[in-house]
């Protein structure tokens, strides 16, 4: 799957993006695409504007300046479940799950995202509701499985380990049943055999046909499992390119000496 | 006293699950027979429970009504995490819609005000939630605060509504069977007697019958009997809905908005819905008010302090589980009646009781299951949590 040679389409395009809170700016004249299938990292020391990437990605930020584009649609302005609808799902750095709900109900919102079930169907239980119900709860007991928890799935999200809390985003945000999965550093807090599964989580769900945008500290696990890498440091791109590109390239090399790095835990 | 509390809900859950656990019939003949006891609980006038002072199917009607009102704003509160503090409003609305459509400026049947008096409480819930509910923070609070006042208001000073002298002779419900003629024929297709207690003795009570179903001024139990099938309907009702895409909906937007929104829940739509869903029940339980044995409606039957009882009567209960929604609302119609002889300490000691339990019981005598779970949980995790600093979340 992961031909690097063939050119594909652009799912995401990011042009030019600008953002700006007061005097701070976040992002400046940031472009990068994501290509269909492909694993895509977005690294960078902290607070370089990646997870504030993610934010201007899926609406929660607008861009002062620049435009997305999704599937051939610009985002500008679109509401943020309707971003998501389009195909764009993803998870959070700091955890945030619906802790008071089970872990099935988390991942069944993630699935109810298509749903066109209504109040009156609900009310009178319509075979649409019914097949609506069944598909979303098949879907979300195969994600459960897929990412591991499915013995936890009566539980409360809140009563989950932190890494099965990781999980439980993931499965949660692929239920929407996105074209891109964007995950914010997924490996937090992993030990290295988690980090292991977790690699083989990202390339199984790639194989499943999602295309993946990876915030990740843990450079062995970006380098591993991506197939290009975006730089960031301090709001700009500084270098972009295949991970043996990136690992070679001066300027990140740079941009990470000296800087207090997490990913030696 | 603190363990009394907490083995309410242990011992809730035990009951359930054992109910749970039942095969198909069993559970049939136990909900039947739990219906029976309910229809027949101000016939029944068990000792110690029933009120002396007080007509005690007055009461009942009192007790369901409140618990038909705490479980349409638990919708709002519990499901969807809105602060709702002006409820009152809604069920005023609801209780002049009725009275203005039967009586005041028309004499349309109850059952045809019914309808359109929920519509227009669901249409006031729309107006008001629109433009409320896109703003998060406390402006919910305030603005419902600020609605249920205006409308006491308003209705104090419209003279169309009746202004402060109110409106009376609303008509009742049309029953089924005969009329009742005042002042000793009942009416209906047929009169139960009701039970006298002794002691611990019981004997039939064949002075006071209650008619099945005729509608009158002297007899609250047909009215008891009326609102006590609405609430098993909405009872039903909310529970569909609640295990649907819906309740999801409405609970992850409680949760957390803003992650409900990245998931795909359009959480706006799902705030006006339970929000005016919540509205368009307090219309309906304003609607039987409005049409109950009084016949006679008021600005002052709808107080500030009304709209208090009844989010209390939901916190009460245990915010977001319907049974305990319906406990909340009937103790805090039921304690105040019973407790009447206090007279003037009454609320008082009412007061002071939901004091008390706030303290005690912050999460309320029935929280949902999950909630109970998670406390749980909680406390497993604080008694482990050690020195445990790898785990830390960087958020
Ligand atoms: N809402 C906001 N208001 C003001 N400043 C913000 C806001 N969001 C992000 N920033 C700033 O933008 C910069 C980039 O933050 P961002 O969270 O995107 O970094 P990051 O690359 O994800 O870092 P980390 O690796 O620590 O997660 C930081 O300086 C941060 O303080
Ligand atoms: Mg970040």
């Amino acid at each position: 799957m992961s031909e690097n040679a063939t050119p594909r389409k652009a799912l995401l395009e990011v042009d030019d993006v600008t953002i700006r809170f007061g005097g701070l700016t976040a992002l400046d004249s940031v472009s990068f695409d994501i290509k269909e299938g492909e694993i895509l990292g977005l690294i960078g020391p902290n607070g370089a504007g990646k997870t504030t990437c993610f934010n201007v990605m899926t609406g929660v930020y607008q861009a002062t300046s620049g435009h997305v584009r999704f599937d051939g649609t610009v985002l500008r302005k679109l509401k943020r479940h309707k971003i998501t609808k389009l195909g764009m799902a993803r998870t959070f750095q700091n955890i945030r799950l619906f802790k008071s709900m089970t872990v099935l109900d988390n991942v069944m919102v993630g699935a109810d995202a298509h749903s066109k079930v209504s109040f009156f169907d609900a009310l009178f239980r319509t075979p649409r509701h019914r097949r609506t119900e069944a598909e979303a709860l098949a879907r979300a007991k195969d994600l459960l499985k897929i990412v591991g928890i499915t013995a936890r799935h009566d539980e409360l999200a809140a009563n989950l380990s932190y890494g099965d809390q990781r999980r439980l985003e993931i499965a949660r945000a692929m239920a929407t049943g996105p074209k891109l999965l964007c995950l914010d550093e997924p490996a937090a807090g992993f030990n290295p055999a988690e980090k292991q599964r977790l690699m083989q989580l990202i390339r199984r769900v790639r194989d499943e046909g999602y295309t993946v945008l990876l915030i990740e500290h843990d450079m062995r696990l970006v380098m591993g499992v991506t197939d290009r890498i975006v730089v960031l440091e301090f709001g700009k791109k500084i270098a972009e390119g295949t991970p043996a590109e990136i690992r070679d390239n001066p300027a990140v090399i740079a941009a990470y000496l000296g800087v207090d790095e997490d990913d030696a835990s | 006293m603190m363990a009394g509390m907490g083995s309410i809900s242990a011992r809730w859950d035990r009951v359930v699950d054992r109910y749970n656990a039942q095969p198909k019939i069993v559970k049939i003949l136990w909900v039947t027979l739990l219906l029976v006891i309910a229809y027949a609980m101000p016939l029944l006038r068990p000792p110690i429970i029933t009120t002396n002072s007080i007509d005690f199917g007055t009461v009942m009607f009192r007790v369901i009504a409140f618990a038909l009102v705490a479980l349409g704003l638990n919708i709002v509160i519990g499901y969807a995490g809105l602060l709702d503090l002006g409820y009152v409003g809604f069920y005023a609305v609801g209780a002049y819609t009725t009275a203005v459509l039967t009586v005041e400026h028309g004499s349309w049947p109850f059952f045809l005000a019914l309808p359109l008096a929920i519509v227009v409480t669901m249409i006031s819930g729309v107006i008001l939630g629109a433009p409320t509910l896109r703003v998060r923070g406390d402006y919910l609070a305030i603005v419902t605060l600020g609605f249920g006042e205006i409308i006491r208001i308003s209705v104090n000073n419209i003279e169309w509504v009746g202004a402060a002298a109110g409106i009376k002779n609303i008509p009742h419900p049309t029953g089924i069977g005969a009329k009742p003629e005042p002042p000793f024929k009942q009416g209906g297709l047929f009169e139960i007697p009701r039970l006298e207690w002794n002691g611990l003795v019981p004997s039939f009570d064949t002075e006071h019958k209650s008619a099945f179903l005729a509608f009158g001024s002297r007899d609250a139990v047909p009215y008891y009997w009326l609102i006590l099938t609405v609430l098993i309907l909405v009872l039903i009702g909310d529970r569909l809905v609640k295990a649907s895409r819906v309740g999801r909906a409405w609970e992850a937007t409680r949760e957390d908005e803003d992650a409900a929104e990245l998931m795909g829940v359009p959480t706006f739509k799902y705030k006006l819905m339970a929000f005016a869903l919540g509205a368009s029940i307090g219309g309906l339980s304003g609607s039987f008010y409005a049409s109950s044995q009084a016949g006679y409606i008021n600005p002052q039957s709808f107080p500030l302090l009304l709209s208090m009882l009844f989010v209390a009567a939901v916190i009460v209960g245990g915010s977001g589980n319907r049974w305990g929604a319906i406990a909340g609302g009937a103790l805090v119609a039921y304690l105040p009646e019973r407790f009447r002889d206090f007279a003037d300490y009454r609320l008082l000691v009412f007061g002071l009781a939901l004091t008390v339990l706030a303290v005690w019981r912050p999460e309320g005598l029935l929280p949902p299951r999950q909630t109970r779970r998670a406390k749980a949980a909680e406390a497993e995790i604080d008694a482990l949590e050690e020195g445990d600093l790898e785990e830390t979340p960087n958020v």
